[in-house]
């Protein structure tokens, strides 16, 4: 993995008041993105606009497509025309880019997808927050494969996360999601840049061998095919059939077998590598809060409370939500006697946790349907009754 | 050199194929690979420098096209080779892009894509293959069946409207326009050289045989007598007014150069329009931008 530093042109180092929306824009900048591809769709179309207006002076193009089908697909061709790429959405418009999801997975392009979520399921709740599309993220496209999302909980993540999505997405050559939500797209916040050298950056896997020797899907050492871009003499193919390791289509259950496992395997074989939390007061814990996104902003109060009359709580911030922490989950699930995992969907993620937990410990969701964030009150309320 | 290969003749085109993925998937008769044959010679006659193109299809018969030309070559998405097409261009300006495929992927699944390309003049070739039906799935209607002919979806006849492509095309802002038929195999050829050379967007219309599917079918007999009647009903005339060209079932077929005009591309108006209200701040685009 070949690490450089951020390129300066894209980096507006410096402390600024800006809302999730555009810390997503500036996030992509200072990793080196120079090409968007985008469609408007409420509450995202803050960080399209930045990118529109930022762009021309840090050199790369903005296009805003015909539709989010046309976004996903312009995204994965301009990777392979050598650029790091991104684009923004919102609920509908994360749907009709499934397809595509796909493709890119299938094709192993690095490239990142940041989703400003809100109420669904159909047009739902425009204006207003969610965090309902998890699982869309990580099953939405059809067939088996393996993606990465990450949930930022501030304006300030949404910068962070963004730089370590386009990091794991050159890492693994995989899409990479930053799901955000409504509520953190619309906070203003202080969002602290840092200098363009303290910003490392993972490099493309560029292919260096001899031009007739290439195999786009020979796995290196470390499991990830090397890349290469066209124009550079490769006359290579690539296809979203079942392929082989020289790119071509190969429709038989062997090539099956190795080419998707491989997807999903280069994962989760990393997943302690690629897995980011942020836990609080672990240590003694009968309580584990277990959360991501705004959600753990909202929890911190409930925990607050809770810890004054007495019960002791812990929690883990999910930063990394797919690939999912089954170890640590399942460490934590013997020492604590509940998880109480609050989340603005009907309850996603916290089956996730269910599940690998078994019968070792409780597992209380704490559903909100979307519109607005949790009361702390009713967090507070499951942690007690789970306390009992 | 051993003696073998002095006396192995290669026909000229083997350069531009993927020979290592020979035999191909098209039907005896089928029209497709008379058009891959058209865009090799083009390629060829112009001397490409074929390091410096790139191939991308969506999904079909024509979609299969990506993958037997050993070029930089894409197989993506049904309907969205146009976009792909897109991001990949404006990535690597100093590429010519060309997307290959068929009339059901380019004006049905991806006819929002195709207006929009042509409205922006994003500068890609874009040759489409008529055979007047999903020939993939099993000859169901499309958007480009003749209104009377019989399809697999529409087994009493098609009673509605085709896509007249090069008047949407034109319409929509495309500077190069032009349909034939798989008979006219030079024209084809002349086409796509001349569409190799312009910057902007350029719609290659070639209406080809699907003899396995929309010909049985309809009874019009093999491959043979498609190309019969596109010798007996096709008529050349260039810089015809595009709203003429409808398509009947077995009627006539206007073909030739539409439309050769010059605009602006997408990356040449980005550029001058954001230096002019700019000025030096901005940070002209193009190839060097890597």
């Amino acid at each position: 993995m070949k690490k450089s530093k951020a390129d300066p042109k894209g980096v507006l180092t410096g402390s600024h008041f800006m809302d999730g929306d555009y810390a997503l824009a500036e996030g992509g900048l200072a990793a080196g993105c120079r090409y968007f591809g985008g469609y408007p769709i409420t509450p995202s179309t803050e960080t399209a606009e930045r990118f529109s207006e930022r762009i021309p002076y840090v050199g790369g193009v903005f296009i805003q497509m015909e539709d989010e089908l046309g976004s996903i697909a312009s995204l994965i061709g301009a990777v392979w025309g050598g650029k790091k790429a991104m684009t923004v959405t919102s609920g509908p418009g994360f749907s009709l880019m499934m397809e595509n999801i796909g493709l890119a997975c299938m094709m192993e392009t690095p490239l990142v997808i940041a989703n400003v979520q809100r109420g669904g399921p159909s047009t739902g709740l425009p204006t207003l927050t969610g965090q309902q599309d998890m699982m869309q993220a990580r099953w939405g496209s059809h067939g088996d494969y393996e993606i990465i999302a990450l949930s930022p909980d501030s304006p300030q993540e949404c910068f962070d996360l963004t730089i370590e999505a386009f990091n794991l997405s050159e890492t693994y050559r995989v899409p990479v999601f930053v799901m955000t939500d409504e509520c953190i797209g619309h906070m203003h916040e202080k969002v602290v840049i840092p200098p363009a050298e303290e910003i490392e950056l993972v490099e493309r896997k560029w292919y260096k061998g001899p031009k007739n020797k290439y195999l786009p899907y020979k796995n290196d050492t470390d499991g990830i095919p090397f890349m290469v871009k066209v124009g550079d003499g490769y006359r290579f193919h690539t296809t979203g059939l079942t392929r082989d390791e020289r790119g071509y289509p190969l429709l038989n259950a062997e090539c099956q077998a190795t080419c998707v496992s491989h997807l999903i395997d280069k994962i989760k074989d990393n997943a302690d590598k690629i897995i980011h939390l942020k836990e609080t007061d672990i240590d003694n814990a009968e309580i584990l809060v277990m959360s991501y996104g705004i959600t753990s902003r909202v929890s911190i109060k409930a925990v607050q409370e809770a810890k004054k009359t007495g019960i002791k709580v812990g929690t883990m911030q999910l930063k990394t939500v797919w690939p999912f922490p089954e170890k640590r989950i399942k460490e934590l699930a013997g020492k604590v006697k509940a998880i109480v995992f609050p989340e603005i969907n009907a309850g996603q993620v916290v089956l996730e946790a269910e599940r690998v937990v078994g019968d070792k410990c409780k597992v209380v969701s704490v559903p909100h349907y979307g519109g607005w964030v949790h009361n702390p009150e009713d967090i507070l309320n499951a942690i007690k009754e789970a306390a009992k | 050199m051993n003696k073998e290969d002095q006396n192995t003749e290669k026909n000229p085109i083997e350069e531009i194929l993927r020979m290592d993925r020979m035999p191909h998937i098209w039907c005896p008769g089928c029209g497709i690979g008379t058009v891959v044959t058209s865009f090799a010679e083009a390629l060829r006659k112009e001397k490409y420098d074929l390091d410096k193109i790139a191939i991308v299809s969506g999904i079909g018969c024509t979609g299969r096209v990506a993958g037997y030309t050993k070029l930089d070559s894409f197989h993506t998405t049904h309907g969205r080779a146009i976009p792909f097409a897109t991001g990949l261009k404006l990535a690597k300006p100093d590429t010519k892009v060309v997307v290959f495929s068929g009339d059901g992927d380019i004006s049905g699944i991806g006819g929002n894509h195709l207006i929009h390309a042509a409205r922006r003049n994003m500068d890609l070739v874009v040759i489409c293959v008529n055979n007047f039906n999903y020939a993939m799935t099993g000859g169901q209607v499309a958007a480009t069946t003749p209104k009377d002919a019989n399809a697999s979806t529409a087994p009493y006849g098609n009673f509605e409207n085709a896509f007249n492509l090069p008047y949407i095309t034109e319409a929509a802002g495309a500077t190069y326009v032009a349909r034939w038929t798989a008979l006219h195999l030079r024209r084809v050829t002349k086409s796509i050289q001349e569409a190799l050379n312009k910057r902007g967007f350029s719609f290659i219309e070639v209406i080809t045989p699907c003899v396995t599917l929309y010909a049985r079918r309809n009874r019009l007999g093999d491959g043979l007598n498609l190309l019969k009647y596109y010798y007996d009903m096709s008529e050349i005339q260039h810089g015809a007014d595009t709203r003429t060209l409808d398509i009947s079932y077995q009627g006539k077929l206007i073909v030739g150069k539409f439309v050769d005009k010059e605009k602006p591309t997408f990356l040449d108006a980005m550029n001058k329009h954001l230096s002019s209200v700019l000025g030096d701040k901005y940070q002209l685009y193009g190839d060097n931008n890597d």
